[in-house]
């Protein structure tokens, strides 16, 4: 109708085996858009449209430097995954694959078929948790002296050599930390792994990002087959329950499988 | 994050629970910036923007002093980020400031007696150690011991 029509592209949030659209009614996307189905030839793309004008080069160039945009299109990407993933087999796009139109959609559809196909047997009926393991040395039993009080020195000690015998006490309680959380990072993969198909590491969380208090030691994913969820879920709430004093386990998902869904891109072009 | 969603159910509950749903933004982020299946869209220029990106935000995940340094800064634009930068800037400090400290004591303690008398006008700085021997040290240290 409007001049605009003509510039709605379409946003490819996941690739699914084929199923019945009608739970995706009143799913909206990216700038609140309504979800929809493009089924071609046994895939099914789950799109939205969107205006070409926001997601065109010079566009997206700029505003992908733009946090507030890019959390508000990352949570609707995800919100979308989230919504599709229990209705079907079906894996997750990056964010902002965008094509200039539906048609354009079904010949990505036929181009990449080998991918969708290959991730689609890999992947179907697992999920993604994710595991993160912090080292708290601050939370550990009593709170450690302010290294310049003079309170403490022992007597006949020399406020110098009472500064020195305090930090190396704190460096021992920290290097403890340390020891404590390394260990319990290989207990909790070697007790995870029993239950997962494939682990996958992230890099660990910096505190200015994540706000969570400690030293993000492990951030990891797995990847982990329906009927193991249980298990894998029992053991890791085990494992968060007898953390060590001055670590911390913390468990995130169930995901769609997007730490897994990229892995066997190898020897193929970009 | 604190109390993720699936724990109190089975594979099915887990399942339709959506749990990650209020998910922590750098979760979400790691995962639809750099995962997931990656094709080739209508818009050439996401491949390599997201990668840049990426490298960005995987600067500001490792250390937001390091990208700093390297003059990225446009999370700085937001009040949020930008106020954790800062702490995080002041924990640094903090921690410099007793290194320094630290050393200091350890010269003072090599120099011991050597020392005839400290700076007199220098209360803050752990001067205690050059002055020992001194009565003026020893009733310093006493005083600050009082709060103990």
């Amino acid at each position: 109708m409007s001049v605009d029509e003509g510039a709605l592209a379409r946003y490819v949030y996941a690739v699914a085996r084929p199923f019945d659209p009608a739970p995706l009614a009143g799913l909206t996307g990216v700038g609140g858009h309504p979800v929809e189905a493009v089924a071609h030839r046994g895939l099914l793309a789950v799109v939205s449209p969107v205006p070409l004008r926001e997601f065109d080069e010079a566009a997206l160039k700029a505003k992908l430097e733009d946090l507030g945009w890019l959390e508000r299109v990352a949570r609707a990407h995800h919100a979308v995954v989230d919504a599709v993933m229990p209705l079907a087999a079906a894996v997750p796009l990056r964010l902002a694959t965008v094509y200039r139109g539906e048609e354009r959609v079904r010949a990505a559809l036929d181009e990449d078929r080998a991918v969708f196909e290959r991730a689609l047997d890999r992947l179907s009926g697992r999920l993604e948790f994710g595991v993160k393991i912090y080292a708290d040395p601050g939370s550990r039993g009593e709170p450690e002296p302010a290294p310049a009080a003079p309170a403490g020195a022992e007597p006949g000690e020399s406020p110098g050599r009472a500064y020195l015998r305090r930090r190396r006490e704190q460096r021992r309680r920290r290097d403890d930390s340390w020891q404590v959380a390394a260990a319990l990072v290989e207990r909790v993969d070697a007790a995870l792994r029993e239950w997962a198909d494939a682990m996958a590491r992230h890099r660990p969380q910096d505190a200015a990002l994540s706000k969570a208090p400690g030293e993000n030691v492990l951030n990891a994913a797995y990847l982990v087959a329906e009927d193991d969820a249980e298990g894998f879920l029992r053991t890791a709430a085990r494992l968060r329950d007898e953390a060590p004093e001055g670590t911390r386990v913390e468990v995130s998902g169930p995901w769609a499988p997007y730490s897994f869904a990229g892995l066997d891109r190898a020897g193929e072009p970009a | 994050m604190t109390q993720p969603a699936p724990w109190q159910g089975g594979a099915r509950t887990v399942r339709s629970g959506g749990g990650s749903s209020s998910a922590n933004l750098a979760d979400i982020l790691e995962r639809v910036l750099d995962k997931g299946v990656v094709i080739a869209g209508d818009i050439k220029i996401n491949l390599l923007d997201i990668e840049l990106l990426t490298v960005k935000l995987r600067l500001l995940v490792a250390s937001v002093d390091k990208a700093k340094e390297m003059g990225i800064d446009w999370w700085e634009h937001d009040p949020a980020l930008s106020s954790a930068a800062q702490g995080r800037e002041r924990d640094e400090l903090a921690e410099e400031n007793e290194r320094l400290r630290e050393r200091l004591a350890l010269l003072e303690e090599r120099r011991g007696g050597e020392l005839e008398a400290g700076p007199a006008d220098d209360d803050e700085t752990e001067a205690g150690g050059g002055q020992q021997r001194t009565g003026a040290g020893r009733s310093r240290a006493g005083r600050g011991g009082g709060g103990r």
